[in-house]
């Protein structure tokens, strides 16, 4: 049997294993794979196999063998097409037999295929009953195919991440593989022997199979249950060695950052803030991976944007910044703008108001209306003894604000410090 | 949960001399928390009973150890980890169920946590903690939280805060008990200067309320996210474990 074909290759390179290609094959990527191996044109090894079919089906019997020994991978010519595992997730929404549009050699090919193969199947001398039972043969032959080529798109949906298959498709696929091949093997049966025998074999052979089942069912269930915990025991695992190595080495930098920085309290004291929301990003986000999921153009929602913003304000300036926020949405112009505004009133508070303690920021999202508020302890300031030329103020809060037909407060809290109230009505209504 | 805000808190705890603390009050408290630096720490900041008023009089690093020097010192507040082993700060509040509903001194709870899990929060609350601070709270504001919980009052901080508004967010889910599963309009309100950084007083001014409604409120507040059936406090406790 083929299955060492481990050939050394003339040039001293590694030991190449021999694999069906997944990618671009017809039926099980076994001449795709060969072609790669030996270094051939795929036509020809293709030609090879038809033209062996027609020594006495030999084809066909070595064709199967390779498909059943020889393990799927990534082998096979892929060299002058982009890495399979790319096609692949490309196209896999929509894969039929040939994954890719065949160029014009290949359409010849598979004619000549064909046209042997015809010439073959007419040129075989088979008497009567012999011929008869090639056509259940053949049904046999395309069913086993089914199911196989299914196992193999099973097994390459493991490391091909692909899109996942509606699962009755998949299903149907498998249930036609063992109808055609039910078909055939009855169609053997009708015409070796009497028809009124089918009966009595059919229960035989049904009876065979209930008892497999209730053997080796339980088993076989287990396995596959012992195989799916282990996966996700693994996937876990993963997760957390991921999660384990960010951990480890930012703390780790942050602690030498420090002690570096030892007499320089500010600095400390923004390295210590800034790897403790690092670290509440990890451990808390709600999906529990602590992935940024952010684009290329920032925060996609208003909690995010909040939170995005007191971090770098924080980061600056090095104030403490206390951020809450109840409820979300996602962020639109408007939205943004108040955005933009909320950071220049964080930035005033820590930058005037940081002496007295953390700033506190407060976002809010209630149905159409996004609310937010930022406050200090500092000594708070009168707007309207800002001279008129100082613009920061009034046009990059208030003025952003009410452009974008939202309005903006400011006041002095009894008790000392200033806070900015943000209102903006959301563009679009969708709660 | 028969605490009726209003009272001023006499408890029926054995009183030790009053220090020189601002106005004399005094507290016993229990310290629960599995790092010991962390401990120590707080220990300095507050536990200089002559100036501050609050005496340690125990320190416990598990729920185990916990459960054994509260029963035994029976202090007045004790500050809870929310994580701890064998169990987390949870665990500690089931088996002092009895101490806290005691009718003459009852145990009451302060969980401090570095956690910002919503479950976390949510899950000793329902424990029966009485408030919930970060330890990145400052020593005055611990111990002023401290006192606040000794005399019956709950103690939220701005994240909390966010945290039940969020849990009692308006959604189209019927509430389940009409009492229990809404905020009042004015439980809004308190609940949302708290999370805008505002201490009681100046709640008390903005709303043009008492000192003491504003913590009427908040008790309400309190015992609602004990007792409601909210699916969210539900989902949030049941993560836990508690339910």
């Amino acid at each position: 049997m083929p299955e060492a074909m481990t050939v050394n290759a003339d040039e001293p390179r590694l030991v190449r294993k021999l694999y069906r290609s997944s990618d671009g094959r017809w039926l099980g990527g076994v001449a795709r794979g060969l072609a790669g191996h030996l270094g051939l044109p795929v036509v020809w090894v293709r030609l090879i196999f038809v033209g062996l079919l027609s020594a006495e089906g030999l084809g066909a019997l070595l064709y199967a063998a390779f498909w059943f020994f020889v393990p799927l991978g990534v082998g096979g010519l892929g060299a002058e097409r982009r890495s399979p595992l790319v096609t692949e997730v490309a196209q896999d929404g929509k894969r039929r037999l040939v994954a890719r549009k065949p160029d014009k050699g290949e359409i010849v090919a598979l004619i000549a295929m064909v046209a042997v193969a015809m010439a073959f199947l007419g040129s075989v001398k088979l008497d009567i009953t012999a011929k008869a039972y090639l056509w259940p043969t053949l049904l046999v032959g395309a069913g086993v195919a089914l199911v196989w080529r299914q196992a193999d798109n099973a097994r390459r949906a493991r490391w091909v991440e692909a899109s996942r298959r509606r699962r009755n498709l998949t299903l149907a696929r498998s249930a036609a593989g063992v109808l055609l091949v039910g078909t055939g093997v009855t169609g053997i049966f009708v015409l070796q022997g009497s028809a009124e025998d089918l009966g009595a074999i059919l229960q035989a052979s049904l009876a065979v199979l209930v008892g497999i089942a209730l053997l080796a069912g339980p088993y076989l269930v287990r396995m596959t249950q012992d195989l799916s915990e282990e996966r996700t025991m693994r996937i876990r695992a993963q997760e957390r060695a991921e999660v384990a190595a960010h951990v480890h080495d930012s703390v780790l930098h942050t602690l030498t950052l420090i002690q570096r920085n030892a007499e320089n309290a500010g600095e400390v004291r923004r390295l210590a803030r800034a790897q403790e929301r690092d670290l509440r990003a990890w451990l808390y986000k709600p999906d529990g991976n602590g992935k940024d999921e952010e684009g290329e153009d920032g925060p996609a929602n208003v909690a995010d944007a909040v939170r995005r913003h007191a971090a770098e304000v924080e980061d600056k300036h090095g104030v403490p910044i206390e951020v809450v926020v109840v409820g979300d949405c996602p962020l639109d112009d408007r939205l943004t703008a108040q955005m933009q505004a909320a950071r220049e009133a964080m930035v005033n508070a820590a930058k005037y108001g940081g002496e007295g303690g953390a700033v506190q920021v407060y976002a809010e999202v209630e149905g159409p209306t996004v609310f937010v508020s930022v406050r200090d302890r500092g000594p708070g300031f009168d707007l309207d003894a800002v001279p008129a030329d100082r613009m920061g103020v009034r046009e990059s809060i208030i003025g952003r604000m009410q452009r974008n037909g939202g309005t903006a407060r400011l006041r002095a809290v009894p008790d000392g410090g200033t806070e900015v109230e943000l209102t903006m009505e959301r563009a679009e209504r969708t709660s | 949960m028969s605490d009726v805000t209003g009272t001023s808190g006499t408890t029926g705890a054995p009183r030790t001399d009053p220090g020189t603390s601002g106005d004399g009050r005094r507290v016993r408290v229990v310290l629960v928390d599995d790092h010991r630096m962390f401990r120590t720490g707080v220990q300095a900041e507050i536990g200089r009973t002559e100036t501050t008023g609050v005496e340690v009089v125990g320190e416990a690093a598990d729920v185990d150890q916990a459960v054994t020097v509260i029963t035994a010192t029976r202090p007045e507040v004790v500050l809870l980890d929310v994580h701890l082993p064998g169990g987390g700060g949870v665990e500690v509040l089931r088996r002092c169920a009895p101490l806290m509903s005691d009718a003459t001194a009852p145990v009451r709870f302060l969980a401090l946590s570095v956690s910002d899990a919503a479950e976390d929060v949510i899950g000793v609350i329902r424990g029966g903690a009485r408030g919930y601070v970060t330890k990145t709270i400052t020593g005055d504001d611990l111990i002023n939280s401290v006192f606040r919980v000794q005399e019956g009052d709950a103690v939220f901080s701005p994240r909390l805060a966010g945290f039940v508004l969020d849990a009692f967010a308006s959604t189209d889910a019927p509430p389940v008990d009409e009492d229990m599963d809404r905020l009042t309009q004015r439980e809004r309100e308190v609940l949302r200067l708290i999370a805008r950084g505002y201490a009681y007083k100046e709640i008390a001014k903005q709303l043009f309320i008492s000192v003491k409604t504003v913590e009427s409120h908040v008790s309400a507040v309190l015992r609602k996210l004990q007792l409601s059936n909210r699916h969210e406090l539900t989902r949030w406790a049941t993560a836990r474990r508690l339910v």
